[in-house]
């Protein structure tokens, strides 16, 4: 073999991808691999029949119906918490959805607060601080060692069985009130839509105008005043706002002797499971943020502040653009964890999708369709949300390199 | 004097900083006196009846005496208490002393063999003379530890088989694992326990019967295999290609490459991330009373529903919560331990 074909061997042999570089025996060994396949998948294709078998031997054995036609029929079970017009004349299939929807309400609070929270953590954590930093380590530690299902029953008995009655409930705040039956809070009447909407084409205003300062900045060098900005934006809405607020009164929760009338209320389940899941996934969470900020090499912040940087934009153009890279995977999957947890709320009776399930499978038995259909929507949560931050961190990516 | 001045500015070093330290302390001020009272000087430890602890009017921890036979050990016969009992310090001792390096490395397999046969035989008597005792009757303490610990112990080799499945050159087997460890992980383990309660059953032959116990342990096999999996995964990356490539040099078999040179490096470098796992796995074994085993979570909550203690919930919860932090914490510790002893990590 002369020098020329030993290197291009040896090129094809480092080009080539790995599983045909195994194949050493070539036409043997690759009909060996096929053979082995066809053998899984033989395999795989036997026990899928096996199963499938018995599964129509038992069902039709104890006359269990199949399909999906129950979800036409009247459901019978009332739901306490709904966003959509639920009674106990409306279907299963609505049931499901009320219950879908009240997961999805849950997931993303739960991952607001407990991302919010998280922040807070992990800057504590990272506090130089000598009380801050081992207080934030102490919560971290007390709230990750123990199991998500005690705390959300630690919260559930605390928040039903020890707080004051309706009656005699202080507030917390003037407008809110803790007390049995719930969180009670001030929400706005139906006429201060227009100032709410009047804040909405603000903020969209300031994102525009954010967009025009940035460029002009970029072309021109000319800075756009930050303080002008953001009156321009928020000072019409907030004038309407205050003049509206001055007029119509907040739709306050007025405290009777046996219950709360008006406001908005937060069930104890509902508060009980958002308090459970935000307080335990702040914990993960700041210790995902503490240890992406960590991984930031120190010589990079010094070397901004070295040229002269302030604070804020060493911490906006320098350590958190490589901090969020580090952050981003393992927040996406411990959001993931945040949707999933709140399954826990069949525990403390909160009507999500799994706790809605399991009252129809115990109602009609078909639990072949009901588990499948919400393992189906729950798998579907997972992926859109690993959908999302992959988005994000790939958007990142992008926006750190140009 | 410049000691002091430095410890000035560590909590008073800025307008935030003092701002922060101010808050920290009116926070300590407004709420540890209060706290104290209640867990500790208005605390009754030796009440009798709830009457006498809600005179004194702070903590009543006199509940966990009242109550620790039925949350730690569940409905198991009173007079055989011993039993479960036993089984529990055998496993802690075991595993502790497994880590401790204690037991010889040769004699580890026979140990945990042994050991799983002495804990089911304690558990289930039915010879020697001791009585049996259905698993429908485990519970507490034991029943947590037993369903994490066997569950761990199943789901690894499992998780090996999957994840050198992830990888393998043959598309349909990686696609399959591949499948499998992102189905299990994307949905909750409760959904798994329900699928397991309710669907295993029909899925079998009709003869065949599974008890609750087992369903569940199948649950929480699959799942936590799928999490192992990816620890194991991460090892199996971190190994590096030249290994692979000299030990296939060396003329050893594809098999024996994978089992004696790739998968021993490969588990040694996942090892804090199984730890990690298990521990996972421990805190979600408190899942499984939703379908209604009486692990040590449910079987507190049995305890609370006798109505005259059951304003004590808290003491209660907060008892059993230390239960799971100690091991929780141990192990946690053990890991970074580990981490650093193997030179991975952020360090």
């Amino acid at each position: 073999m002369n020098e020329d074909a030993a290197k291009e061997a040896l090129r094809a042999y480092r080009m080539a991808p790995p599983h045909t570089l195994a194949a050493k025996g070539g036409r043997a060994a690759s009909c060996r691999d096929l053979l082995l396949q066809a053998t899984i998948f033989g395999l795989v294709i036997a026990i899928a029949g096996f199963l499938a078998a018995n599964l129509a031997g038992n069902l039709s054995a104890r006359s269990i119906r199949t399909g999906f036609a129950f979800l036409d029929s009247a459901a019978g079970f009332e739901i306490g918490e709904s966003f959509v017009a639920y009674d106990g004349h409306s279907t299963y299939a609505k049931a499901l959805f009320v219950g879908l929807l009240n997961t999805l309400a849950v997931s993303a609070g739960g991952i607001l607060l407990s991302t919010v929270m998280g922040a807070g953590i992990g800057l504590g954590r990272l506090s130089r601080n000598p009380l801050v930093a081992p207080l934030a380590g102490l919560y971290v530690e007390a709230i990750r060692n123990v199991p998500l299902l005690l705390q959300l029953y630690f919260w559930y008995v605390l928040l039903t069985e020890l707080l004051p009655h309706d009656g005699t409930a202080p507030a917390l705040l003037p407008g809110f009130y803790l007390a049995k039956s719930g969180l009670h809070f001030p929400v706005l009447g139906e006429s201060s839509r227009a100032p709410l909407m009047t804040l909405g084409a603000g903020f969209v205003a300031a994102t525009a105008l954010h967009y025009f300062a940035k460029h002009r900045q970029a072309r021109t060098g000319i800075r756009f005043p930050a303080w002008l900005a953001l009156a321009l934006a928020l000072l019409p809405a907030s004038l309407l706002l205050a003049r509206m607020l001055a007029t119509v009164p907040l739709d306050l929760p007025i405290q009777r002797r046996f219950g709360f009338v008006g406001g908005g209320t937060l069930t104890p389940e509902l508060t009980a499971l958002l308090l459970g899941l935000s307080l335990y996934n702040a914990a993960f969470i700041g210790e995902i943020l503490r240890g992406a900020v960590r991984s930031v090499a120190p010589g990079q912040s010094e070397a901004a502040a070295a040229l002269g940087l302030r604070t804020g934009h060493k911490l906006r153009f320098v350590v958190l653009p490589q901090a969020l890279r580090v952050a981003v995977p393992p927040l996406a999957s411990q959001y993931l964890n945040v949707a999933k947890n709140s399954s826990l709320a069949v525990a403390i009776g909160y009507p999500d999708l799994m706790s809605v399930g399991n009252t129809i499978v115990n109602q009609t038995g078909q639990a072949l369709e009901v588990i499948s259909m919400v393992m189906a929507a729950y798998l579907t949560l997972s992926l859109s949300i690993s959908a999302f931050m992959n988005w994000y961190n790939a958007r990142l990516e992008a926006w750190s390199t140009s | 004097m410049r000691a002091f001045a430095g410890l000035w500015r560590r909590f008073f070093g800025s307008l935030g900083n003092s701002l922060l330290t101010l808050g920290v302390l009116a926070f300590g001020v407004l709420l540890l006196p209060p706290l104290l009272r209640w867990a500790v000087i208005d605390a009754s430890f030796t009440a009798r009846t709830p009457l006498e602890c809600r005179a004194a009017g702070g903590a009543c921890w006199a509940i966990v005496h009242e109550k620790y036979r039925l949350i730690l050990f569940g409905r198991f016969p009173y007079a055989e208490e011993w039993r479960p009992l036993a089984a529990m310090l055998l496993i802690v001792g075991l595993i502790g002393s497994a880590c401790g390096g204690l037991i010889p490395r040769r004699a580890l397999h026979l140990a945990g063999l042994l050991g799983a046969a002495a804990v089911a035989l304690l558990m289930w008597g039915g010879v020697f003379g001791l009585a049996h005792v259905e698993s429908t009757n485990w519970g507490g303490l034991p029943l947590t530890l037993i369903l994490s610990v066997s569950g761990m112990t199943m789901a690894f080799p499992l998780a090996v088989a999957l994840a050198l499945g992830r990888r393998s050159r043959l598309q349909l087997v990686s696609a399959l694992c591949i499948a499998f460890i992102e189905l299990l992980r994307g949905v909750p383990l409760v959904s798994l326990l329900f699928m397991a309660s309710f669907m295993l059953p029909l899925f079998m032959p009709g003869h065949v019967q599974i008890d609750e116990l087992l369903r569940a342990l199948i649950a929480i096999v699959l799942f936590s295999s799928a999490y192992l999996a990816e620890a194991i995964r991460g090892g199996l990356q971190g190994v590096p290609a030249t290994q692979e490539e000299a030990a296939r040099s060396l003329g050893l078999s594809r098999t024996r490459t994978t089992f004696l040179v790739v998968l021993p490096q490969a588990l040694r470098s996942a090892i804090p991330g199984m730890v990690n796992v298990f521990i996972a796995l421990f805190k979600d074994t408190s899942l499984v009373g939703i379908v209604g085993l009486m692990d040590l979570l449910l079987a507190t909550k049995q305890a609370l529903g006798d109505p005259a203690w059951r304003s004590f919930a808290l003491e209660a919860y907060l008892f059993v919560a230390a239960l799971y932090f100690g091991p929780c914490y141990f192990m946690s510790r053990y890991s970074q331990a580990l981490e650093h002893k193997l030179g991975l990590g952020d360090a």
